[in-house]
């Protein structure tokens, strides 16, 4: 960080500030979902279940993508623009594939008896999983929104708040997977 | 920021004329429909809400007409509702379906987008000293998604199967199998549909609120000189944020129960005699989940009219605010609070009783922020040389009603009292005095006290005490009997008692409730025929600052443009409650400190 930087502002960015008031909030909702699923397992009828394996294969992507967004970051504020552009698209590329693969993890989980209406803890872990994937999917549309800034020759802004609000969320939903992935095999 | 300013009508710069460089049109669609100015938003929230409460109010005319009268028929009543009220009488789902919606349009759309979405939009940016929220865009969308959500509510009233009918808290199993009832079908899907809107709605305004008071206050403006109605609007957002997403949860696995054959909530049920796949489920874990947010819901709707009424007394007593820090603490205090008393409305669905002491003994500890912010707005008023304007007699109303309502929560927040009083008129009672009626007054308080800095206009005065002094009476009326009711065990949400002979004797004293309410109703439509008349009819304000007041939203034109200030933004250099100091009626937050100021 320069300097000037540091004298010009010290507080931070009335939108990343919100932002992090968002992630508060979906916290929230995920510790909504933990929490049920801690009461209802302490509850009769719960059945245990293994993780497909896909679900580690898309563990490290969603790591990668998160390590080539912070790359992104570091290009851009360093205006190499080109590398900056490769770099936010390998996220999209990244994003996507790890949606996929959490898809083909739920198949192969429905493949191996665990449906979603067969026992509450197999809807849970659908519905948990499944909305992180949404929360996933919202990210990647804002990836492609800022894909296509990136790529538009008419805009050429060097306002890094856009690229600081993506990429705090991106890592966001990282970190949560990881979490929820933890929570998963801990608590089963 | 300047492209933005629009300047007063009085001004002799009006009109469109460039005299700021970026000047910016605003066409009938920009400037009243999808507005992004904070003003305009506040009065969409506020009108909405305004036709949610007379809907709402209606229905509970209606019920009520069906609990004090019944064993007559009403055949204007089949003109109106058509099949629900066949041969003049409300049919029982119908009721039901009623009291549902009264209970989910008061408490969401009225009390929480209604009360919150208009002062937190209107006062936030005015009384810290921004000219628009911290994000406009999504504080547009805010309203657009609680405007959706409205929509949504409003066309279930008129599916053939009728709205949702299983009570506004929407308790699995009735709200999760389509079979239950009639209400159980597509009403409640729409109800559900139009809640997950309303929460988007809530969080992005929440959002909003909260980082426009941390970041854009004004120089000089530091949290502590912020005016208590801040500090209230800020506390209800953070509790917005963090219990809505709660209830989310709930319902997104109530809606996979409903619609993906899933068991979250349901086990061993039967249905016409057919015994459902369902096993494993808790009907017990979504209150768990709804409650996490019910309880901090009833502050999120009652804080703002703490908040109001705090700065309303304070104003027209022409005195400080008693204890600020006090206030600031014990709103604070409450906020924390109500995130640990979610159990005490499930003490009696067999909750362990050693749990249940500790949310007793939360539930009680509420008392005591309670008690001091009553102390304070009576210390206020105590000696002071009181005006009595109508938002001020509204203000007062709101603590009278808070000390009486708050009174019958210590009753009914001991478990071994509750095993009596649950699910009685008590409660009934105790709500709607302590959160509804409350918090209404504190809108009314709002409305009085900030229509001339809304409209540039004063409503009218004469319709203003009509409209208290029917009201305040009226309510008590009404509530005060229903403890009697619920004391003598006589439970809500029955649809008639003329057939127990233990409740019979309370025939007449249901009637009286029901006249009582209806003339309250008529009264509320006063208010709104003067809110309306006066939009467009009322006496001009021709002073900056009618009320004498020491916040920055009067140091604005009369009429505010978009940007609300015409030049710099006022520095601010004291508190807002600098009331009878040194001899001087009011010192307003912009005046820098005198050398030989006194402390208070």
């Amino acid at each position: 960080m320069s300097t000037v930087a540091i004298e010009k502002k010290n507080r931070i960015h009335p939108h990343k500030f919100t932002l992090w008031i968002g992630l508060a909030s979906i916290i929230m909702m995920f510790a909504g979902f933990t929490s049920a699923y801690i009461v209802k397992r302490n509850q009769v009828n719960w059945v245990t279940f293994n993780l497909p394996i896909m679900f580690w294969y898309s563990t490290a992507i969603i790591i990668a993508s998160s390590i080539t967004l912070w790359l992104a970051q570091k290009a851009f504020i360093d205006r190499l623009m080109p590398k900056y552009r490769s770099l936010v698209v390998a996220t999209l590329v990244l994003g996507v594939l790890f949606i996929i693969m959490q898809i083909i993890g739920f198949s192969q989980l429905w493949a191996s008896g665990i449906t979603l209406q067969k026992n509450v803890s197999f809807s849970f872990l659908y519905v948990i999983v499944g909305l992180h994937g949404l929360h996933v999917i919202g990210g990647i549309i804002a990836l492609m929104i800022l894909f296509t800034k990136a790529f538009s020759t008419k805009t050429r802004s060097y306002n890094l708040v856009p690229v600081e609000v993506m990429s705090t969320y991106w890592h966001f939903v990282d970190f949560l997977w990881i979490y929820l992935l933890i929570f998963l095999l801990m608590i089963k | 920021m300047s492209n933005v300013l629009e300047l007063q009508e009085s001004d002799v710069h009006h009109g469109h004329e460039a005299h700021h460089e970026h000047h910016h049109h605003e066409t009938f669609i920009t400037k009243y429909v999808f507005s992004q100015d904070h003003k305009m938003i506040a009065k969409q929230f506020l009108i909405t809400g305004m036709i949610w409460a007379i809907i709402g109010g209606l229905f509970s005319v209606l019920f009520r007409l069906q609990l004090g009268y019944p064993e007559s028929t009403f055949p204007w009543l089949e003109d109106l509702l058509g099949h629900w009220a066949k041969g003049g009488k409300i049919l029982p789902e119908f009721y039901y379906a009623l009291v549902t919606m009264h209970g989910t349009i008061l408490v969401f759309f009225v009390l929480t987008a209604g009360l919150s979405g208009t002062f937190a939009n209107f006062l936030i940016p005015l009384q810290i000293g921004a000219r628009d929220m911290a994000s406009p865009l999504l504080n547009m969308l805010s309203y657009w998604f609680f405007f959706l959500a409205s929509i949504i509510m409003f066309s279930s009233l008129f599916v053939q199967t009728g709205p949702a009918s299983g009570g506004w808290t929407i308790y699995p199993p009735l709200s999760a199998l389509g079979d239950a009832s009639s209400g159980s079908k597509i009403g409640m899907d729409l109800w559900l549909t139009s809640m997950a809107m309303f929460i988007v709605s809530s969080l992005l305004g929440g959002l909003n609120y909260i980082s426009t008071i941390l970041n854009l206050r004004t120089k000089g403006m530091s949290m502590t000189r912020m005016p208590l109605t801040i500090w209230a609007l800020f506390f209800t957002a953070v509790l917005g944020v963090l219990s809505f997403p709660v209830l989310l949860s709930g319902a997104i696995l109530l809606l996979f129960d409903r619609n993906l054959g899933t068991s979250f909530f349901l086990s061993d049920i039967y249905v016409n005699g057919k015994i459902l796949p369902n096993e494993g489920g808790s009907a017990i874990l979504f209150q768990h989940l709804f409650w996490f947010l019910g309880h901090p819901e009833v502050y999120i709707i009652l804080l703002p009219a703490m908040g109001m009424s705090s700065e309303i007394i304070s104003v027209n007593s022409r005195k400080p605010i008693f204890g600020y820090m006090a206030m600031v603490g014990s709103l604070f205090a409450i906020a924390i609070l109500a995130f640990l008393v979610w159990a005490h409305h499930m003490f009696v669905t067999g909750l362990n009783p050693f749990l249940g002491s500790f949310f007793v003994l939360l539930t009680l500890l509420i008392a005591v922020p309670s008690a001091i912010k009553v102390f304070n707005w009576l210390t206020t008023l105590w000696r002071a040389n009181i005006r009595f304007t109508p938002g001020m007699l509204f203000a007062i109303g709101f603590v009278s009603l808070f000390i009486s309502g708050g009174l019958t929560g210590i009753f009914l927040g001991n478990s071994a009292l509750d095993i009596h009083l649950h699910d009685t008129y008590f409660v009934v009672a105790h709500f709607h005095i302590v959160m509804g009626v409350a918090s209404f007054f504190g809108m009314f308080a709002g409305v009085y006290h900030w229509f001339p800095k809304m409209y540039g206009r004063y409503l009218n005065n004469t319709l203003a005490y009509i409209h208290f002094w029917i009201t305040i009476i009226g309510a008590y009326l009404i509530f005060w009997p229903m403890h009697y009711e619920g004391l003598a065990g006589m439970p809500r949400r029955y649809y008639d008692f003329s057939g127990w002979e233990s409740f019979k004797m309370f025939g007449g004293l249901n009637e009286f409730i029901s006249v009582v309410a209806m003339i309250v109703f008529a009264a509320q439509l006063l208010f709104v025929l003067n809110f309306f008349h006066s939009i467009f009819k009322g006496r001009k304000v021709t002073t900056a600052n009618p009320w004498g007041a020491n916040t920055l939203e009067w140091t604005t034109p009369i009429r505010p443009g978009h940007g609300n200030w015409v030049g710099e933004i006022p520095e601010v250099y004291r508190g807002a409650y600098d009331y009878g100091k040194d001899g001087r009626e009011f010192i307003p937050q912009t005046e820098p400190v005198g050398e030989n100021e006194s402390h208070h």
